[in-house]
């Protein structure tokens, strides 16, 4: 199991308009994640989205410190990057090639050396998502629920260590955020999700709980989430 | 916070590559005085205004140079033949039309949501630029004398005008919306990343 | 809408096809520059005989040949009815026939050229300015995302439009212009933080 470290982290971000005053948005925060499974839970404008962020070095923390696997974020972005994959709650933000089997050979072009050898590889990935059907359409053309799938395919290619999950299911009609909330949770990697769906959050090892840019509570997900419903009121 | 990412940059390069793309083959917008004008020049002078001018530069270059293989130039017809034709000399100032607005309203960037200021870098990069080099090719190719080429190119001020006018009035407004978009780079690896 | 974004290529095994992109391209620039260089009767003639036959080559359809001068029909006629009123006949053929001779050469380019190749060709070279800094993968990068974008701005237009239409602002260019840029900008955010989590700009 990786382990996600922060040392200290304060982010402040600049308001819109002017340099001068600055809005804390994450406030002094120390953790140390090695669980299996993590959720990050809380309300709209909490701040799970840059917590989640954080770890692969999409937000930079103004002060303090994010290691994985003691590696630096800052510092060693680019084999952080390599070790945690991230999945977005837009999909189609995520798919830059046209089309499919295109976007899954993208990810492997660390991997595979060659244009046939890369597709032929991006083709046996997809299909053991049950996707090969999909691999020459447009990504434009593809549904909601197969695109989330097809970005997942095109992270979980590289096999990385460790998958933050930013609102992966936010989208999905109720048959797709399953079938995606159950693949997320049957991974044999290290899972950093922050999600609104409390039954996903339950199934995790840990929870923390976030508000107002600090961790309120942090622990059993049964207890974080009872205290979340407690105090949404 | 959030850090300015050389892909953010590839990323936008490619959107309004595509955005001005969108504009030449929408259909054209019915005008007042009754000829179409496609926003095709819109895009362009746009594509500077919001994102500067090396990114803008890159941008419409990258729409041009894509364009030789798709349809994706104003009239519709296939790409590399406009290069062939009498309408090369506009698609070849469209480059330098958005680096020139865009180094205009860079150089003031605390100016970048004022309409006056947008249209005025708008109007003076597409007569410096567009209406020079255009009918400059235009006399070349179609052998037309330099007073028959720039009076034809007349034609097109009217349109020019009121684009450029619509130009400024969504550029201000994207960039009261993304007040870091035209903010300072904080590394030099940027400028190195695309050159389209 | 009337063009299709997707291009003009028809796979095939022409000699044109298996052309590399460059030599085309620079032949049809020296064949661009002749026949203004040497502008004149059999100039233009020996044009427009070299371009249906290359035409013919390539195996370009006609609906093809007659869909990439449709735009530009309306232009042509016009000039060559300015030039034949201005300096007669003979004139306007030499004028108007060698654009024409140049658009159907140009048609045999984009037959005969996938996006593919071009991407590849660009990328081979742009290779040597690698060491100023230029990052060719980058580059083909951007070609991709810009043709996966076409499709997608085209959705965000008309969703803006709509939008637009349904508060009644359809005759006003920024009610729809400036939400669908807004979207766009928006977008092309997300799309880089994607790619820099997957290691893009790392390289
Ligand atoms: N670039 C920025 N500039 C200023 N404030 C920001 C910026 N990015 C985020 N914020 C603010 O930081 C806070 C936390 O945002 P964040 O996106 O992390 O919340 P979240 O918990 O993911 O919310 P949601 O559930 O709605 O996704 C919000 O109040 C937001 O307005
Ligand atoms: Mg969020």
């Amino acid at each position: 199991m990786s382990r996600i470290e922060l040392d200290r982290v304060v982010v402040r971000a600049a308001t819109p308009g002017g340099p001068a005053p600055e809005v804390t948005v994450l406030q002094e925060t120390t953790l140390d994640l090695a669980e299996q499974r993590i959720a990050l839970i809380g309300p709209n404008g909490s701040g799970k989205s840059t917590l989640a962020r954080l770890v692969n070095g999409l937000v930079e923390p103004t002060t303090g410190r994010v290691t994985v696997d003691g590696l630096d974020v800052a510092r060693k972005g680019r084999e952080v990057r390599r070790r945690v994959g991230f999945v977005f709650t837009d999909p189609s933000a995520q798919l830059v090639m046209p089309t499919v089997v295109e976007d899954v050979a993208l990810s492997l072009r660390h991997q595979v050396r060659g244009r046939e050898e890369r597709a032929a590889a991006a083709r046996s990935v997809l299909a053991s998502y049950g996707l090969e059907e999909l691999a020459d359409r447009s990504v434009h053309t593809l549904s909601g629920g197969q695109r989330q799938l097809l970005a997942l395919a095109g992270v979980l290619a590289t096999d990385p260590a460790v998958l933050v999950a930013d609102e992966p299911t936010t989208l999905l009609d109720l048959r797709n955020a399953r079938m995606i909330g159950d693949l997320l949770l049957g991974l044999p990697q290290q899972l950093v999700l922050a999600t609104h769906d409390l039954e996903l959050a339950l199934r995790c090892e840990r929870a923390l709980l976030i508000d107002d840019g600090a961790v309120v509570a942090d622990g059993s997900p049964t207890e974080v989430v009872d205290h979340y419903r407690a105090s949404a009121g | 916070m959030t850090r300015r990412t050389p892909t953010t940059d590839v990323a936008l390069i490619a959107g309004f590559a595509a955005l001005i793309a969108v504009c030449a083959i929408l259909p054209d917008i019915k005008t007042g005085i009754g000829v179409p004008y496609s926003l095709q020049t819109f895009g362009v002078l746009l594509t500077g205004a919001v994102l500067g001018p090396v990114r803008g530069f890159l941008s419409v270059s990258l729409y041009l140079v894509a364009g030789l293989v798709l349809p994706i130039y104003s009239g519709g017809a296939s790409g590399i033949s406009h290069y062939s034709g009498v309408t090369a000399g506009y698609l070849v100032a469209f480059p330098i039309a958005a680096a020139l607005c865009g180094f205009l309203v860079y150089r003031n960037r605390h100016n970048a949501t004022q309409f006056a200021f947008v249209f005025t870098c708008g109007l003076l990069s597409s007569f410096l630029v567009v209406h020079t080099l255009g009918p400059l090719n235009l006399a070349w190719r179609a052998d037309l004398s330099l007073k028959e080429a720039f009076s034809f190119d007349a034609a097109y001020f009217p349109g020019d005008i009121a684009k450029n006018v619509v130009m400024a009035l969504v550029a201000t407004a994207v960039h009261r919306a993304f007040p870091d978009l035209a903010a300072r780079k904080r590394s030099a690896e940027v400028e190195a990343t695309s050159a389209a | 809408m009337t063009a299709s974004p997707l291009g003009d290529y028809q796979p095939g095994t022409s000699v044109f096809h298996r052309l590399p992109v460059g030599a085309k391209l620079l032949g049809l620039l020296v064949l661009s520059v002749v026949a203004v260089a040497f502008r004149g009767v059999a100039t233009t003639g020996g044009l427009l005989v070299l371009a249906v036959a290359c035409c013919m080559v390539a195996g370009v359809r006609l609906g093809r040949a007659a869909r990439a001068l449709r735009g530009v029909v309306v232009a042509m006629t016009l000039l060559a009815a300015y030039q034949t009123w201005q300096r007669g006949a003979e004139h306007a053929f030499v004028v108007v026939g060698a654009l024409v001779a140049l658009l159907l050469l140009a048609t045999v380019f984009t037959t005969t050229t996938s996006v593919d190749r071009m991407v590849d060709a660009i990328t081979r070279w742009l290779e040597p300015l690698r060491r100023f800094g230029v990052k060719p993968e980058l580059v083909a990068l951007a070609f991709s995302l810009m043709i996966r974008g076409i499709p997608l701005t085209l959705a965000i237009a008309g969703e803006t439009r709509d939008a637009a239409r349904a508060r009644g602002l359809e005759r006003n260019p920024r009610a729809y212009l400036t939400p669908l840029v807004i979207r766009v900008v928006a977008h092309a955010r997300a799309t880089g933080d994607a790619l820099h989590a997957r290691g893009l700009g790392d390289e």
